[in-house]
């Protein structure tokens, strides 16, 4: 069916109401997003087809990631009248037991994150929560009032993990294209730029630029104007885009589409990371769905505007995230920046005008055009608006994508959403903005997060990877760990980019080894503000943040390697050795067995011992005792 | 490594380039990435005769060609082992022990990143990030991830693959 109007997107929206919220039976709902998958979804799913796919009343079905990764497998089972139930690690051993026991009303206690008290998404404020006649079944905390989802706004997200992400009909029903039909058939280009300028949306891809502003200026220029996605995600840790793509792919579709109209263009690109085969998948079905409904293609909902989007897809290169190297990669050629004396808006891919901006930016299009400008605005700070995801990882109980409004602090999101650090380890520091961010220390955890608070520590809001570290993490290698990973993706065209980074990293490598001298701290931030002086693009400019963050927080950590050559965290291999502590072992033998190096032995019980000569510094026997009897010295 | 035998005896399917060249990707210069990805994904690695005769095909110097295959790293032009690791060595896999299990699949296999074993078995590949950070670290063989690992775990897990 072609869709011409708003109020065929109702009627779409009516019939497929059921589906998601009053089913006929009981319905399942696996997350399949590619990490779900990789813990257990995917063989969570043919089980419980396998099991129950003869039984007329059950259905089974996929959504996304509703971004509580640590809880992988995560299943939903419903069934009208009765309590929408989440279940964490849900494995396939679990999940015929599970549904079972939903349909007897005998809900399995230790496997349940919680019920949902109001599935709508933060669009569906037109109807009753479909969940509201519902009694709650008790001794079950609501998933809204657990200290993961208790702070979170979900606007990009808003349909991660509630949906089908191949089934465009439920896409409309969490209303969907609504925003772009009003754009379409209710607004000019002027009035779509004028509302997104004061939502105040950003860039959420790194740079922070103002979107409207960008569009705006890409729409004075004149020839074939390009609509460009850049989910090139190339910050190792964040993976929000990726979850998007593959739990939502419409709704960076739909704002696409108004970015479209806004600026006038018929041709659009998704640039994707090769990594992400599923995100692609996703995007090529919900790109047939909306041509078959007639909202991507030629004469859109029976007008005269015509647009068609193609996917490109990345090879491995990090440097493709920035803008003038993805239009070259997007042309076929080799990915390197070139100076912006011409800005992309004016003169990118094809020598056309091109507007790129990243996958959450374009998802946050559809809510801004439906609720106005004002909206949006009126959440976040004064230089920030809006939500932003972050990826919650590394050392942290609760590993997962988090949408927050701006200017909630560290602490909130790193130690009431994240739960803190795991094996009560102490929380070191949390690196936001990736390799061309910074390293934010345990003390300044009451920063309020917004573009400008993180840049006055001397970090980036990047886009929106957090990596928490604590206290085996060494800030030293975590430095060297960067600049290695820029060493590599430089694109080598430019001096101080491409060799200053060489000289940081081989001085960093020799202080991890123990070679470090007196002045090496000087010399790095010398060669640092001499690289983010003069290098070409934003790779090399942003390149020695990690390094001169972690010197501006970490000092004695460079100090001790350097002038005591020792590693206090354990990881630089030549500046620190395990030893255990006959106080705390307990004798259990746990470590002895699994020494690769048959280092550790000791009788049953009676404090064990270790042999220098044999320990390769592998870690296995201090992550293994329970006792904190392996110490680092 | 016995590259230059497999090389030679390879026979290339001209009509299953044409398919991909001409059918997928329109004769497009503009598609060189994607057509290359389609032909690593048929032989496994970028075959020179193939690139000789996707250059003529598409009308894009065999240098430039070779430039692109060289600049992205998912491109190569040796031949790889029946079973692709990809160990990531991503931020997030990182701070959780990634060099580690690294360290661990370098002394068991025997090759540094890009290399294969000498019985063809496995290629040893490295990425920043394969989006799974919550499973972290974590390494794929072949389309298989494998998440949360521990060093004592690799073992069992390359048995698997033959
Ligand atoms: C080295 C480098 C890598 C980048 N990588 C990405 C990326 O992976 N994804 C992204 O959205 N933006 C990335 N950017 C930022 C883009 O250049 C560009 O600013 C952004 O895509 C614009 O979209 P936005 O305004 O919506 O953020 C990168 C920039 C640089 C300098
Ligand atoms: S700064 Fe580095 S990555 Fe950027 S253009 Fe120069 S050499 Fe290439
Ligand atoms: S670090 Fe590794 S090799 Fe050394 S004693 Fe512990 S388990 Fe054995
Ligand atoms: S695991 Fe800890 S307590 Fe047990 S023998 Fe080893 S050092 Fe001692
Ligand atoms: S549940 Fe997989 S992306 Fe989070
Ligand atoms: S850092 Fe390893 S999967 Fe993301």
């Amino acid at each position: 069916m072609k869709i011409t109007s708003i109020t065929d997107l109702d009627a779409i929206r009516q019939a497929c109401f059921s589906r998601l919220y009053a089913p006929d039976g009981v319905k399942v709902n696996v997350g399949m997003a590619s990490c779900g998958i990789a813990a257990g979804a995917q063989a969570s799913y043919n089980r419980a087809l396998q099991e129950f796919s003869t039984k007329p009343d059950i259905s089974i079905s996929q959504t996304g990631c509703i971004g509580f990764c640590e809880m992988e497998p995560l299943v939903e089972i419903v069934a009208p009248g009765k309590p929408r139930m989440m279940y964490h690690h849900l494995t396939e051993d679990k999940i015929a037991e599970a549904i079972n026991g939903y349909l007897a009303n005998d809900y399995h206690k230790k496997w349940i994150l919680g019920q949902m008290r109001d599935p709508r998404n933060i669009l569906e404020d037109d109807i009753a929560n479909p969940q509201a006649p519902v009694t709650p079944a008790e001794g079950f905390p609501f998933l809204e009032d657990i200290p993961f989802y208790a702070k979170q706004t979900k606007i990009a997200l808003r349909n991660c993990g509630y949906m089908d992400p191949d089934s465009i009909e439920e896409y409309i029903a969490r209303k969907g294209y609504y925003a772009f039909l009003k754009a379409l058939t209710q607004m000019t280009p002027a009035d779509i730029i004028k509302n997104i300028k004061t939502s105040g949306l950003r860039g959420r891809g790194g740079g922070g630029f103002p979107t409207g502003i960008k569009w705006e200026s890409c729409a004075k220029h004149s020839g074939d104007r390009y609509i460009i996605c850049n989910a090139d995600e190339g910050d190792p840790g964040a993976y929000m885009d990726r979850s998007i793509l593959e739990g939502d792919p419409h709704s960076v579709l739909e704002g696409m589409l108004i970015a479209a109209l806004a600026i006038g263009s018929k041709q659009g690109f998704f640039y994707v990371r090769n990594e992400y085969p599923l995100a692609v998948k996703r995007l090529i079905t919900a790109i047939k769905e909306a041509e078959k409904a007639g909202l991507l293609g030629d004469n859109i909902a029976g007008t005269n505007f015509s647009f068609h989007v193609k996917i490109s897809r990345g090879a491995g290169a990090f440097v493709c995230g920035e803008s003038t190297a993805l239009m070259s990669s997007l042309e076929g050629k080799v990915g390197r920046p070139r100076a912006k004396y011409v800005h992309t808006v004016e003169k990118g891919f094809r020598d056309g005008p091109s507007n790129l901006n990243n996958v959450e930016t374009y998802a946050n299009v559809p809510p801004i055009i439906l609720k106005g400008g004002d909206w949006y605005a009126s959440m976040g700070t004064a230089n920030s608006k809006g939500t932003k995801v972050f990826s919650l990882v590394g050392k942290i109980n609760n590993t997962g994508l988090v949408e927050v409004p701006m200017g909630i602090n560290l602490k909130d999101i790193v130690f009431g959403i994240g739960g803190g650090v795991p094996r009560k380890k102490e929380f070191k520091a949390v690196q936001t903005g990736g390799p061309s961010g910074g390293c934010i220390p345990a003390r300044l955890l009451d920063l309020p997060v917004d573009y400008q608070k993180l840049a006055e520590v001397g970090s980036i809001m990047g886009s929106g990877g957090m990596i928490v570290m604590d206290q085996d993490t060494c800030m030293v290698d975590v430095a060297r760990y960067f600049l290695d990973f820029l060493k590599e993706e430089s694109c080598g065209q430019c001096n101080p980019c491409r060799e200053g980074i060489k000289q940081m990293l081989e001085i960093l490598t020799s202080i991890c080894q123990g070679n470090g001298k007196e002045g090496d701290i000087e010399l790095l931030e010398e060669l640092g503000a001499m690289i983010q002086r003069f290098s070409l693009c934003g790779l090399g400019t942003s390149a020695p943040n990690p390094v001169l963050t972690t010197i501006l927080y970490f000092r004695n950590e460079y100090e001790a390697h350097i002038r005591d050559k020792k590693c206090p965290a354990g990881v630089c291999k030549a500046l620190f050795h395990y030893e255990i502590d006959p106080e705390k072992c307990t004798g259990c033998g746990s470590c002895a067995r699994k020494c690769p190096q048959e280092a550790i032995t000791g009788d049953k019980k009676k404090p064990h011992s270790l042999d220098q000569s044999k320990c390769i510094k592998c870690g296995i026997c201090y992550d293994t005792c329970k006792f904190d009897a392996l110490v680092i010295r | 490594m016995n590259s230059s035998v497999s090389e030679a005896s390879l026979e290339l399917d001209y009509r299953e380039l044409d398919r991909i060249i001409e059918e997928d990707y329109q004769n497009d210069k503009e598609n060189l990435i994607m057509i290359l990805q389609a032909i690593q994904k048929t032989y496994n690695y970028l075959p020179k005769p193939a690139l000789s005769y996707l250059a003529v095909k598409i009308g894009v110097p065999v240098s430039q060609i070779y430039g692109v295959a060289t600049f992205y790293s998912t491109f190569s032009l040796e031949p790889r082992g029946r079973n692709i690791i990809s160990i990531c060595l991503g931020t997030a896999c990182h701070v959780r022990g990634g060099d580690r299990i690294h360290e661990t699949l370098v002394d068991q296999l025997q090759v540094h990143d890009g290399q294969t074993t000498s019985d063809n078995r496995f290629t040893l590949e490295s990425v920043r990030c394969i989006g799974c950070c919550s499973l972290g670290p974590v390494i794929k063989v072949n389309e298989d991830m494998h998440g949360r690992l521990k060093q004592d775990e690799i073992q069992s897990i390359l048995s698997r693959y033959e």
